[in-house]
């Protein structure tokens, strides 16, 4: 499999302090893979910086590379909104738009110019399709989404992220409000979404890393310490700091 | 932070070492019976291969609930893994002490030169099955590496002895019957060998995550 992200030589700062150093990864496309570690060692950073999320935090500093499909993703020809169709975000907790189910769904592509209702109609039931839960809303696309359990809310705002035709996703902690029959949909359907889609998704559940991610990367004190193939990494890691972490002696 | 699965694994190891003890031991009395050939030596055998069978489900059983408690990854996950595929040839072990004992009453003949050569045998099994508990105690790689090279030592006590006998059965096709039966004890030595040789490779793999040639 071929890298969709390529990361070299980043470090970031939040004003003077430094919360990652040095950090180096490929990510393949069409897999999954997740970031681990204890709270506080830059993972979610990190996340967001791989579609600029972070530009919006006022003091902060990015260097190295990051390269989206070969391309700098700082490159003054890179539009920022474009990049974020591309590399979608799903939150920890659900955030639907205080608005109909619907709407939720059709907010993205009619932000990006769609207004064709036959269009609109298609891209609302193929995204909550992909996201397992057309069954669940069909008969009721125009009650309001705050209505929906929280699990559905989560794979609502899966099926707002896949409307705009994303090819990355990005999930931070998409499971950790969840009950764990929610988080078990919700994790099937991201294996289901590999097959079109990469996934890179933080999460402090180890056994949610286990079940269900390709590669596994060790974050600790804003360093990449252990990337690696995810059997590889929960069976013999190399690093004692990775080895300590998901066996719990410390984190 | 650890400290409930920490004492369920210092737990596992005590279950183990306690055993490999019982199997050594087991060993031991079977072929102190067999140099003395005193069959009242045997009288104690079937109680610990029964102690050796109810260590078996005790571990098996810690194993299972630390493996649904505590989720084990990396070192814990491979020592537990080892510890549940120890005790399936540990467990043999002991079966097959229990199937010398059988034989004993059978072999009162003493050909001298084989009786050497079986006490010499017996003694290099029981040193594997020693070495490879004490291999998986300590984590000592270097000392499970021994252990799979004894087990020339032993396949080659085997070979002498399977010589020996023919001579004694060409010379004395009267008693083929004794000397067969010897045969067999020196083949149950010889699986006892081939056993410890599993032990101190899953003692390889608890350490490395490599299991012979290959990950797992």
């Amino acid at each position: 499999m071929s890298a969709i992200i390529t990361v070299k030589d980043m470090c970031l700062w939040y004003g003077e302090h430094q919360a990652l150093t040095n950090i180096n990864i490929e990510i393949p496309e069409k897999s999954i893979t997740a970031f681990i570690g204890p709270s506080g060692c830059g993972k979610s950073t990190f996340l967001k910086s791989l579609n600029r999320m972070n530009d919006l935090i006022p003091g902060v500093k990015i260097t190295g590379d990051i390269r989206y499909k070969a391309q700098d993703i700082f490159a003054p020809s890179v539009d920022v909104n474009e990049l974020r169709r591309e590399i979608g975000m799903v939150f920890q907790k659900p955030n639907p738009f205080p608005m109909s189910i619907y709407d939720n769904i059709a907010y993205g592509p009619r932000t990006h110019g769609m207004k064709s209702k036959a269009k609109l109609d298609d891209i609302v039931e193929r995204s909550l399709r992909d996201a397992a839960i057309w069954g669940e809303v069909k008969d009721r696309l125009k009650k309001n989404a705050l209505g929906l359990s929280g699990g559905q809310q989560q794979r609502l705002c899966i099926a707002r992220a896949l409307a705009v035709k994303p090819e990355v996703l990005l999930m931070d902690e998409p499971t950790s409000a969840l009950d764990p029959i929610s988080t078990s949909k919700i994790e099937e359907l991201t294996i289901k979404l590999k097959e079109e889609y990469t996934i890179i998704m933080v999460t402090h559940n180890m056994q949610q890393a286990v079940r269900i991610s390709d590669q596994t990367a060790f974050f600790l004190l804003g360093e990449l310490v252990e990337y690696g193939d995810t059997e590889t990494i929960f069976s013999t890691p190399k690093d004692k700091r990775t080895e300590d972490y998901i066996t719990g002696r410390f984190g | 932070m650890r400290s409930k699965f920490d004492e369920q694994l210092a737990l596992l190891n005590k279950e183990m070492i306690e055993m490999g003890a019982l199997c050594e031991k087991i060993i031991q009395e079977v072929l102190e019976a067999l140099t003395e050939r005193n069959t009242k030596l045997l009288n104690g055998i079937v109680s610990v291969g029964a102690e050796i069978d109810r260590k078996e489900r005790t571990i098996e059983t810690l194993c299972l609930k630390l493996l649904l408690q505590q989720q084990p990854v990396a070192k814990d996950l491979r020592q537990i893994s080892a510890a549940l595929k120890m005790i399936t040839d540990m467990e043999r072990i002991g079966d097959q002490a229990e199937d010398i004992a059988e034989i004993i009453p059978f072999v009162m003949k003493r050909p001298v030169r084989t009786d050497t050569l079986l006490h010499e045998m017996g003694k290099a099994s029981i040193k594997m099955v020693t070495e490879s508990v004490d291999a998986f105690v300590g984590q000592n790689l270097k000392l499970a590496g021994k252990v799979a090279a004894d087990d020339d030592v032993v396949d080659h006590y085997f070979t002498k002895i399977k010589q020996a006998l023919i001579s004694e059965i060409v010379n004395n096709p009267e008693e083929g019957e004794c000397f067969a039966d010897l045969l067999m004890i020196a083949k149950y030595f010889e699986r006892i060998g081939d056993h410890a040789t599993n032990i101190a490779e899953w003692v390889g793999f608890s350490i490395t995550g490599v299991h012979k040639e290959g990950c797992i």
